[in-house]
């Protein structure tokens, strides 16, 4: 029971977070709900029996990625107009089009999921396992993932490095 | 344990939610910090989706999947962050309707 109380509280933390991440118009603050939305998604792995995957969503979105959005923002340097212009352009004639739309999409979804029956987790899945499908039948993919990071590592050093020959 | 355990389409139906409020966000920012974060959200949620269904069927393959997921978006992270400094030297805005036509 405990386990299922704490599914639906991680779950509506994320859902909140995510919406106010979504609606904020500061980029730091809006960074910072998405971190919190990220703990509790990390918190749901750890629920349904896939702690590493619970330790690398905190280790590599959280940590890595979140403190790469941080930097990129922090060198922008963003003031108040943008905030203001921001404000400007979330009325609500800009997003009722596209939220009823998606709202369509999303209730035809959650029809079609409802009717999937069975538990999430019948146990956890050690690392173990995991390191043994990786390396085993999908050792083709992480040779794709590792050219992938390569071309990313050479396209964003490309990117990065002209702009600051150039300086700002 | 077994019906303690949580039920699979109620992580789907947060794993549904969390993509379309990622959509929605896409949709609606015009701020490209604000799209990538979106795009973030919306692999964020079909990641929960793969490791609900490789609990549900007790096998590593979701994990794995998992990890694929989670190297795509640090390099569309990396590219995208580069982009976005690109565009703010050379359009001094993020506002992606400042910058939405193309030239050779």
């Amino acid at each position: 029971m405990l386990e299922l109380a704490l599914f639906y509280i991680a779950a509506s933390v994320a859902l909140f977070a995510t919406v106010l991440a979504m609606t904020r118009t500061n980029a730091i603050h809006a960074l910072i709900y998405l971190i919190v939305s990220l703990l509790a998604i990390a918190v749901i792995f750890f629920l349904i029996g896939a702690p590493f995957a619970a330790a690398l969503e905190i280790v590599i979105y959280a940590g890595a990625i979140m403190v790469l959005f941080v930097f990129v923002i922090m060198m922008l340097n963003l003031g108040e107009e943008g905030d203001a212009r921001e404000r400007q352009l979330l009325q609500p004639h800009i997003w009722l089009g596209p939220a009823i739309l998606s709202l369509v999409l999303l209730v035809e979804l959650l029809y079609l999921i409802s009717t999937v029956e069975g538990p999430a987790s019948s146990g956890s899945v050690s690392p173990k396992d995991v390191g043994l499908a990786l390396f085993g039948p999908y050792v083709i993919a992480v040779e794709i993932a590792s050219m992938l990071l390569l071309s990313g590592l050479v396209g964003s050093y490309h990117l990065g490095r002209r702009f600051l020959d150039r300086g700002l | 344990m077994q019906e303690l355990a949580v039920p699979l389409n109620h992580v789907l139906f947060v794993s549904t939610l969390l993509f379309t409020i990622g959509m929605l966000g896409l949709m609606i920012r015009r701020n490209i910090i604000f799209i990538l974060m979106s795009l973030e959200v919306m692999l964020n949620a079909s990641a929960l989706a793969f490791i609900a269904a490789g609990a549900h069927w007790g096998q590593a393959d979701g994990q794995v999947i998992f990890l694929l997921i989670l190297s795509i978006a640090a390099a569309e992270v990396a590219v995208g962050l580069g982009l976005v400094l690109q565009i703010q030297k050379r359009f001094k805005t993020l506002d992606m309707d400042d910058a939405n036509r193309m030239r050779g």
